[in-house]
Parts: C-alpha cells; structure tokens; sequence
C-alpha cells in the first residue's frame, strides 16, 4: 500500500509514491536520489542520517515518509548554492571538521540548525548541539573549531 | 534495517476524534505513533510487533501547553524542544525543564513527545521522576469522554499502562504549586549525553526551619516502572536537615529507598550499582535541603 | 630531499575534502549498478557445532534467489590471511557465533529479510570455550571437547595460534641473568592487566558492490569488487584463491571509506568475497550492505589480552629485568592474531632501559568470532599493561611516577630490548618533562591533593610514556616491496598511482604534498587516482602506520624520478614556474606519449631483524610520547571523566598541522572511549550490545579539550623526515587515564574498560561481596530492545 508523499526538497517540489512507513532516509537516498544523507546505525544515535525538517533538526532515519508529507526539507546537497560553498562547508574544509566524510552531512547540518538558534554559541552550546552526531575520526576538537569559526564567519557577514 | 516496511500501515487522520473512532472502532489494533523515536527504532531492529499504526504526530490539537492559575497543561503531542523553549516551565518546573533537555539528542528531542515518553512505558524514561515528584495528572481521551487519574497510578507493571484499548493519552497537567520548594534533579546514564539512564532520581522538597515538611522522590531504572518512592519520603517527612541530624535522616531515607527499589541486572548497568547510586543521589539530595 | 619544505609542513585544503564537506563523496551504499541485486549472510546461531541439517521454509519462493553454498566456491573455501584455517563459508563445523554459512541474494533488499529468516539450520552443539583462561584450560586439562583449534602450519599449536618468545640477549644466558636480577633485587613487583575487545565503529559499516563475468559455459572469468575498504590487493589475494583466478582477473577498486580504524583491513576479504560469489551464483552485479546490528555481531574486534608483569628493581629505582607474559584472544580463526601478537610483544618493554627482558606471548583460539586489526595492533595493550605496571613499581619503591620514568628512559644511542640501536635522536626525558610543563601537572598534583580531601569529586593527574614503530616490522617491508608510480595525464598534470587508501587520516592529501614539492608545483596541480588495481601498482596495505613514512618516502622518489626526465627530457630547468612545468609535460607527452616514474621499496638503511629470534631492528623508527591525563571521579556516581588531556609526541616531521592534530585528537578520543566508555557485552561468544544505544563511544558531550603538542625529530626513512603516527595517539591514553584515576582516589584498577560499576565495586568493595561489577551485566536484558516493544 503506497501513498503520495508531497516534499519540497532543498526548495524544488518533489512527489513520490512510497509506502507510508518508509523511512524518510530511504526515500531521499532511494527514491530521490540524494544520496549525502547517510546511514550509520538506523536508531537515531550517530546522527549521520540528520536533515532539516520544517527548520528543526531530524535523524530522518526515524522518520516514517507519511510523516513528512507537506514538510519543507533541507538536505547537505540543498546548503551550498549552486556550487558555493557555505560558510560552515568552508570552515569544515578549512579546519579539519571532515576526516572520513561520513558524519559530515550530518554534522553540517547540526552545525547549521545550532548556529540558527544560536549565532554565537559557547563551547558548552556547541557540545550540546552535537552531542547527537557521533564522529569516530576527529575527537571533535577540530569540528568545534570549524563550527566556531563558522559562527564568526556568519556573524561577519 | 530490519523490517519490510511494506509490511506496515500507517495513516494519519486528520482530527482527534478520527483518531479516537478509529481506535474505538478496533480497539488495541492500531499502534499510535507521535514523533517515532521509539517506535522507528523498533522498526530498524525488526521488533515492531505491531503492523497497523496510526499517525498522531500532526494533531495540532495533542501539541500544546497552556497555562493556567493553578497548572501548566502539556499535550501528549508535545516534543521535549517544546518543552525546553517554554519560559513558564524553565522557571516553575525547572525538573521537567531538566529531564527534557538529557532525553536523547537535539534531533530526538525535536521529535520525541512527552505523551510517547510517559506511554511507551520504559521504566527508565526520562520525564516520569519529575513529573512523579511534581504529582501531575494525567488526562486519558476515549470516546466515551475524558478522565484524569493522577500520574502516579498510570504505570501498572512493566511496560503496562492505565490506558484503555480505546484510550488515548491527552495531556499531561503539573501543579503551579512549587514556589519556594527545594528541586533536585540527576540523571546517571553511560555518558554525559544522549544516553539512556542507569538511575535518575527526582527531588521536590518543602523544607522550613530545618524540617521537611513535604518531600516527593521520583525515579528511573529502580523498579519495572516509574517509581514514586513513597517508602524513602514517609521515612523522611517531618524529620530534621539540620546539620547536626542529616546523618539521621539520611541513613533513614536510604534503608527505605533499599527496601522499596527492585532495580536490576541489564546490559547496560547493574542492579548494585543503581542501588548504590540511587541511595548516594538521595543523599545528596537531602543534603542540599540541608544549606 | 628539499632543503626547506614548502608545501610539506602546511595544511593545503583536503584532497577530496570539497566533496565531502558538499555531501557529493560517493560511499559504497550510494552507488548503484543497473541490474543490481543485494546480498546477505545466513550465519550460525550457535557458537560451535556440527551443522546437521538446513531447511529451507516453503512459504518462499526460493527459485527468485541466488543461494551461495561452500560447495559452489570454484577455488579455496578459504579466506587467507597468514594461514587458511579461515573458511569463507562454514561446511560441517562453525566454530563462532554469526559465523557465515550460507549466502542469499535477491532483486529486492526486503526479500531478502524474509529470506534470511525462512533458513531455519539445525546443529549438534559442542561446547565452547569463550575467554583466554577457558581456552587455556582445556589445553592444560588436556580437554579434547574443548580444543577448538587444532594447529597450523603458521606456528600454532592447540588452541593456540601463535607463540613468541622475544630475549634481550641469547635465550639461556638471559635467563640465568634474569634469575639472578631477581634474587638480588630491592623489590619485585608483579602484577596482572586486562584490557577487553573494542569496536572499530567506523560511521560507514561495511559494504561491497561485486561483479562477475562468466564465459560462455559459465566459468568465471573474472571479478570486481567495489567498497569500503583498506587494502584492495589483500582483497585481491583473497580473491584469488576463492576463485582460482590470476590476480589480474581480480579487480578491486577502493570507493570513498567512511572510516577503517582496521576494521577494514582484513574483513573486506570476506564481505568482497561472498558479494563476488553471490555476483557469480546470480549472474548480476551484487551489493552486500551490513547493518550496524550485524556489522558490529559478525566482523572483527580488537583482541582482548592479558599480561603479565614480574619485575625487578632496584631501590633507587634502577629496572633490574623484566619477565613479560602476553595472552591474546583471538577469536575462532587465526586471521592476523599472529602479527598483533608480534607487535604486542616488541612494544611490551616500552621506551625504558632493561638490562634483561623475557616476553613470552602467545595468541589463543576462542569461540568468539575472529579479531582482528584496530588501531595500535597489539601495542595499546601491551603498553596499557606496562605503563599501568610502571606506576605500580613507582609506588612501591617509593618514587613518583615521573621519577621513575626518569630513571629509565631509553635514549640516543642505547639498544631496545630487541637490541634495536637508538641511532637517531631519542630524547623522552625532554619529552617528559614539557609534557608535564603544558599540563601544569606538578600545580595540579598539589591542588588536587588538597581539595580532593573535602570534595566527593576526587581528582588526578596520571601519565604515560610509550613509543610506536612506523611500519611493518623488521623484514616486513622488503616482503612488502611497495611500488609506487607517477604519470602524466593528458594534460600535463601528474597523477599518484599508489594502492594507499584515504578513509580519513589524510592519504590522498600528505601523498599529493609530497608530489607537489618534489615536483616543485603547486598542491592543486596533483592528482591522485582512485586506487583500482586494475590501474595502481600494490604499494602495500594502509596499516601499521607505513603510509606516510614508507610510501610517501616512494611518492617522493617516483615524483623526483620525474621531474628529473623532464629535466633531462624537455629541457625543463633547475628553478620552473607551474606553467612551465605544465609545457614540459606536455611537450615530452607529444614527443614519447607518456611518461611513468616507478619507486620501488628500498630500505634507507639496512634491516638486520631475525623473526625466529625477534631481534634486531624491529621497526625502520619509532615515534616517541608522554601523555598526561586530567580525571575526575564522583564518588557519588563512581564515573570516571577525563577533564583534559595533554597528547605530546616526537614524530619525525609534521607533514600537515592540522591533519596531524585531527589523527591525535581522533586516536586520543578511541584512547578514552577504550578505557571509560567501549565494552563489549558477551554471552555465549556473541556480542549482545551491538547497538550503538549500548554499545557506548564518547560522545561531543564527553570528551575534555585534548591538548596536542609536537616535537619534531627528522627520521632518514620518511619524506621530509616524517615518521608514521597514525596509530601512535591509541597507546597513551588508557594507561594515564588509569593512573590518574588511581592519582585520584588511591585505588588501583587494572582492566579496561572501566566502568563506574567497577569502580563502585573497589570503593565499596572492602565490605560488600564482590558483585555489581560490570562483569555482571546481564546480556540477556537488552532493556529497550526486548522483542516485545509494542505501543
């Protein structure tokens, strides 16, 4: 039994057909081609899978398709315009924040859910906001560095 | 992934009271499902028993907390983040401020619900110490009209609820009665965060001139469900936080706990050492009354 | 070799950074094949038995399925590592939990969960055995229901893979001189460490794409494997042998690797060879894609170990010898437990001085399934075991630990306990002594020691000094005979061919620095090719932390090999700009067609290291360390938190700042979640908390700032003078962590991981019964997961 979801993705309209328990994650992966959504575990702990929904931060891996039906949803591939990198992929590139890249989507969003609630976040603020994405390759050092940097960047501008 | 997820059905009705017909009309088919982060992760493992489930997560009538003189009403539907960016509840339940903030991540929190905290029954859930401690109620909607019971006799047995079949948890009410009341709160998890709790113990205490004259402990992980530790507080009501008569009271707090806890053995903590804990927790509890 | 480094020694932006930071880096699981089909494994519920029947439900239409058996293996029924009593696909015996017996695959991935659910295998259990000292046993009972191992040609012998045995001098004379160090000795202290398995816990699990082409009467012709991976030749040989096929019928090419740690050495031998049978059994491509769950239940762990220490002293604090006894668990098939074994045993002795050592190290069969590589291969648990010990003889001599590490440091021109010559500069008091500096450890000592008197949070400070050999050991590397090549592509650009994978610590971007500056043109300039060995030479796996030191030293040389043809070639002068560099590679192009410089592994200077005996030069260098832990441990809760930590290292030359710092920070942090944090929940040889909800990595929450600090000391072997350092930053950390907890609360704890139920029992443990330790985690009691979960 499938349903017709409605999505705007990255702001272009998108519209599928999928069972209604399919995982959000599966459906941008399988069904929309967006593969830099990741999965690392399938129960919400590493946070690799996280998106933005509705301007809140998700681990799309728990989210059934139904419940995204109508919801504007931001993926890694929808943070840089047309090529541009943003200023949290920057800082990311420019200070270490991506080793092996797999918790990066993930992390850049996070990045930018917090820097959206908290422009300039302390380092307790950081901690919190990330605690839900789990790294194995940095120690979070040079990560808490991109994001302070990021957070300095937007502020600039 | 470990389910065939075209093996499940989900719908969303578009009101409460389509929900609550569906659910009468066949009762303890349907599995609700609010923010999923329990039920998802059970579909991830493959352990999601039930096939028919019923989307609540879009009622915007579940989704609320509205004040009044004498309490602060929360709908079933409303997330942890909810919970933490409402100024009313960092002030005067700075407890449920607390739990809400330790409950899994940003991104769980912005999903998870209160309602799906409370019903899904996990005697190691985050919000029920406090809202035990806090004495809240809970408002349970069926068809056949709604009834409020107090919170403490919602938990019957290990993962067992006092919702009916045909029922389905509407808001959960806590008192605005705790002015000038002594809060404690701690959770002990594997790690500082994102973690589920090996112990957590909830304090509310009314203290003058030395005396407890009102005290309420809530706890995870020490029983198959919620435990209000009644034992611990009747063994410390009336009795003294003076410096000089804190070991006392104390030690009598303590042995209650010990006799009323039944924690466990699990896989991720054991049941001395949330013995133990617990009992450390209540003591430094009580010796905060004490200053 | 430049006089000044240019590009080497800064931090140019990630090779394939800009595409990860954009969530374009393409990982196994986000590439597909048209006509692909998916894969999964049928694996023993049991921990060892006699397969006796296999059912196959009729519910399912089983003529939609590709089904693998051992019988349909065309060459070996065998993953070869050092010896082949690894079966890919279990026959009569399994001998582990989640041992693989059959294979399934299906157009559709849900399919095939009903799939693997419908094979119901009956077995006639025998008994297991499931730690070291069960394994043991049933070797000195001479249990033959317990011998779960029987020998091999590889050096093994009943339940026991592997045995060394490593003397600082000749065998007999050491041991005369050893009794004697211990009759006249001040003090002899001995003492026992355990150290648990720990997950590699890469973000991106295990994953493979595989194809096959079949001639006409449907032989295999040849395959190609695609993934997640370390090391595409080992892959490579496994396949061969599965297949019966040349190696250049055997394609691998690495994809995008989100995380290895080690856990993708070895393992991919096994994954890539059942996804290219399933490949071959169905006639498509496949994809075989692990879930945590089953990631984490089925593929390697680090090897749980026990040691040993007896030791003589002096009582100013003069080491007299040493008597070392190493027992590594290693799993239900010998895999690679041989090597870790090997250099658990070289580092056991660590960076002092000892006038006479013994080490007898020896790895054991168990019914778990197979360990294998993780990141310090052996040295974390030697050295969490000596630097734990060295805090022991510290106290009951009477000195501080600092102290006695002072009087026993290594240095420039002394000889390890393999009679290795220290001829290059080798300087660890410096090293202690600014590592303690930067911690503002003696400050911190005294004030601790005053609050912790009126505080429940008792804090510490605790050290650990160690050092790391960069490569393979001793002959390893000649065996090894890296190649490297670099060419000119069409458009004048160079391209690195090497087999070296990227997964994170940096590969494509230091090897590309290297090229550049030899070649003397901007970093942006150079290419490095995905590594196919359809296309890149075996420049040998990346592990041992040999990449940079070793490969990079041919990357050096392969480049310079090239720059100088152009030179001689196209008139390229002694000082060019990129431009003309780019004129001159395309003007030899146009004239020859193309150009490719080879470097093939030369020792920089002779390696005398005899195996038999292990002596000689172990390691062509060694990285050097002293690590300081900062702790705090609530005694109402009985958790441990690492509050700070401060990492200092010699590491030859530091090739990028900020990777450098990123592989310290990183291995520091598996460091902590090793001692605090990461245990492996067994019953019945499986592992029960494979969720990340249980199984517990430090989170962003966690972690303290780790402090990272460098001494640069050029070793010859390495481009620049860099030394390896990719697995140096996993040996400190738990040792100081437990010493500083031991600094903290006077208690001393000797295993890891340490939980706060352990702790809680020491505390309280001197008048309750011993109970409540993490030892008594029930695995039957997976909390959230039971199977009832319902709303």
């Amino acid at each position: 039994m499938k349903c017709g979801i409605q999505l705007a993705v990255n702001g272009e309209e998108r519209r599928v057909n999928v069972p209604p328990m399919k995982r959000l994650l599966d459906v941008l992966r399988e069904d929309l081609h967006l593969t830099g959504t990741k999965e690392g575990c399938g129960e919400g702990e590493c946070g690799a899978c996280a998106v933005l929904m509705n301007g809140e931060l998700v681990n799309s891996c728990l989210v059934p398709a139904l419940q995204a039906n109508g919801a504007r949803l931001c993926t890694i591939e929808g943070v840089s315009t047309e090529g541009r990198l943003h200023p949290i992929q920057q800082c990311f590139l420019e200070n270490g924040g991506a080793q092996c890249g797999i918790c990066t989507p993930g992390m850049i969003l996070a990045t930018h859910h917090l820097l959206d609630k908290h422009p300039t976040p302390t380092l307790e603020q950081i901690q919190e906001g990330l605690a839900g994405n789990l790294c194995r390759c940095t120690g979070y050092m040079r990560i808490f560095e991109a994001v302070q940097k990021a957070a300095e960047a937007q502020h600039a501008i | 992934m470990r389910s065939d997820v075209t093996g499940y059905e989900l719908n969303a009705p578009p009101s409460l009271q389509a929900v609550l017909t569906q659910i009468a009309s066949e009762p303890g088919r349907h599995a609700l499902i609010a923010g999923g982060t329990e039920l998802m992760v059970a579909l991830n493992t493959g352990r999601l028993a039930s096939r028919s489930l019923i989307s609540i997560q879009h009622l915007r009538e579940l989704r609320f907390i509205r004040v009044t003189t004498d309490a602060v009403h929360i709908g079933a539907g409303t997330t942890f983040t909810d919970i933490r960016r409402k100024e009313i509840i960092a002030r005067e339940l700075p407890m449920l401020a607390q739990a809400a903030s330790w409950t899994g991540s940003i991104a769980n929190q912005n999903r998870g619900t209160i309602g799906g905290n409370i019903c899904n029954a996990s005697p190691a859930a985050d919000t029920p110490p406090a809202l035990l401690a806090y004495k809240a109620s809970v408002t349970l909607l069926s068809l056949r009209g709604e009834r409020t019971i107090p919170y403490e006799e919602f938990h019957l047995a290990y993962k067992k609820t006092a919702l009916e079949p045909d029922e389905i948890l509407y808001s959960v009410s806590v008192p605005r009665a705790y002015e000038g009341w002594r809060q404690y709160i701690r959770k002990v998890g594997t790690r500082n965060a994102q973690a589920i709790s090996k112990i957590a113990l909830a304090g509310l205490a009314l203290v003058r001139s030395d005396e407890i004259q009102e005290i309420r402990i809530g706890a995870a992980s020490l029983a198959d469900r919620p435990l209000r530790c009644v034992g611990a507080e009747g063994a410390v009501r009336g009795r003294s936080v003076a410096q000089s008569d804190l070991e006392g009271t104390v030690r009598l707090g303590s042995a209650a706990l010990a006799r009323e806890a039944k924690p466990i053995d699990d896989i991720r903590s054991t049941a001395m050492y949330r013995s133990a804990v617990a009992a450390n927790l209540l003591e430094e509890f009580l010796r905060q009354l004490s200053s | 070799m430049p006089e000044h480094d240019q590009i080497v020694g800064t931090s140019p932006l990630r090779k394939e950074g800009r595409a990860k930071v954009l969530g374009q880096a393409k990982y196994v699981d986000d590439l597909s094949l048209p006509g692909m089909w998916h894969g999964a494994t049928v694996r023993s519920t049991i921990a060892r038995g006699l397969i006796r029947t296999i059912h196959f439900a009729p519910e399912v239409d089983w003529s939609e399925f590709a089904i693998v058996r051992a019988s349909d293996i065309p060459g070996e029924n065998t993953i070869v590592h050092l010896t082949k009593d690894h079966p890919c696909l279990a026959t009569q015996e399994v001998n582990h939990p989640e041992e693989p017996i059959l294979l399934l695959a299906h157009r559709e991935k849900a399919a095939l969960l009903a799939g693997v659910a419908s094979v119901r295998i009956d077995y006639d259990e025998l008994p297991g055995v499931f730690t070291i000292e069960q394994s043991e046993q049933a070797v000195a009972n001479n249990d033959a229901e317990r011998i779960i191992w029987e020998g091999s040609d590889y050096g093994g012998t009943a339940n026991c893979f592997k045995q060394y045995a490593l003397y600082s001098g000749e065998s007999g004379e050491t041991e005369d001189s050893l009794a004697a160090a211990f009759e006249t000795a001040d003090y002899i202290v001995e003492g026992e460490y355990h150290t648990g398995a720990q997950e590699q816990l890469y973000i991106e699990p295990n994953g493979v794409i595989a194809e096959c082409e079949k001639d006409a009467q449907g032989n295999v012709i040849s395959v190609c494997v695609q993934g997640s991976m370390q090391c595409p030749y080992y892959l490579v040989h496994a396949l061969t042998l599965v297949f019966n096929l040349p190696e250049g019928k055997c394609r691998v090419i690495q994809t995008e690797t989100g995380g290895a740690f080690g856990g993708k050495e070895d393992f991919p031998s096994v994954i890539g060879s059942h996804a290219a049978l399933l490949a071959m059994k169905c006639g498509h491509p496949v994809k075989m894609i692990y879930d945590r769950a089953e990631d984490m239940a089925a593929t390697t762990k680090r090897h749980p170990s026990r040691t040993r220490h007896r030791t003589a002293v002096s009582k100013d604090g003069k080491l007299l010898g040493c008597e070392i006894e190493i027992a590594l668990d290693g799993g239900a098939y010998a895999t690679l437990s041989p090597v870790v074994l090997s250099r658990a045993t070289i580092h056991a002795p660590g960076p002092y001085k000892w006038p006479f050592v013994r080490v007898r190290a020896k790895a054991v069969a168990t019914n778990l399934p197979p360990h294998g590589a993780f990141r310090g291969f052996g040295a974390p648990q030697s050295l969490f075991a000596l630097e734990r010990h060295m805090d022991k003889v510290a106290r009951v001599v009477g000195l501080a630990p600092e102290e006695l590490r002072r009087r026993n440091f290594l240095a420039t021109g002394d000889r390890t306990a393999t009679g290795q010559l220290l001829d290059e500069p080798v300087d660890m008091e410096r090293l202690l002594e600014r590592a303690l500096d930067e911690s503002n450890y003696d400050a911190k000592l005294a004030r601790f020691a005053e609050e912790n008197r009126s505080s429940a949070i008792k804090r510490g400070m605790g050290i650990a000094a160690f050092m790391h050999g960069s490569g393979f050991t001793g002959s390893g590397e000649r065996r090894l005979n890296s190649v490297v090549q670099v060419e000119l592509l069409p458009d004048g650009r160079p391209q690195i061919l090497v087999s070296s994978t990227e997964f994170g610590q940096g590969t494509n971007t230091i090897l590309c620095q290297v090229a550049a500056q030899s070649l003397q043109i901007p970093y942006e300039q150079v290419v490095i090719a995905q590594p196919d060995t359809h296309m890149v030479p075996n420049s040998g796996p990346t592990v041992a932390s040999r990449t940079a030191m070793i490969v990079g030293k041919l990357v050096e040389r392969a480049s310079t090999h090239l720059l100088d043809t152009l030179r001689a070639g196209s008139g390229l002068a002694l000082s060019h700009t990129p431009e003309q560099f780019t004129k001159a590679a395309l003007a030899y192009l146009d004239k020859h067609g193309s150009l490719r410089c080879s470097a093939r592994y030369e020792p920089v200077r002779p390696v005398e290291w005899n195996d038999e005996l292990f002596h000689g030069d172990a390691y062509p260098t060694y990285a050097w360390a002293v690590y300081v832990a900062e702790v705090a441990v609530d005694l109402n809760t009985y958790s441990a938190s690492v509050t700070r930590f401060d990492a200092l290292q010699e590491v030859g030359r530091i090739m990028h700042p900020v990777l450098a710092k990123g592989q310290i920070e990183g291995g520091v942090a598996q460091g902590i979640g090793y001692a605090l944090y990461e245990k492996c929940v067994w019953k019945d040889g499986r592992m029960m908390n494979n969720q990340m909800t249980n199984y517990i990595m430090p989170t962003s929450a966690d972690l303290p700032e780790i402090h990272v600090h460098f001494e640069e000391v050029p070793c010859v072997h390495g481009p620049s003078g860099a030394k390896g350092i990719g697995e140096l930053p996993m040996d400190g950390p738990a040792p100081a962590i437990l010493n500083a907890i031991e600094n903290a609360t006077g208690i001393s704890f000797d295993t890891i991981p340490l939980l706060p139920e352990d702790i809680f029992v020491k505390v309280s443990g001197f008048t309750n019964p011993e109970h409540g330790g993490s030892g008594e985690l029930d695995p039957d009691r997976l909390g959230e997961f039971l199977p009832e979960v319902n709303a």
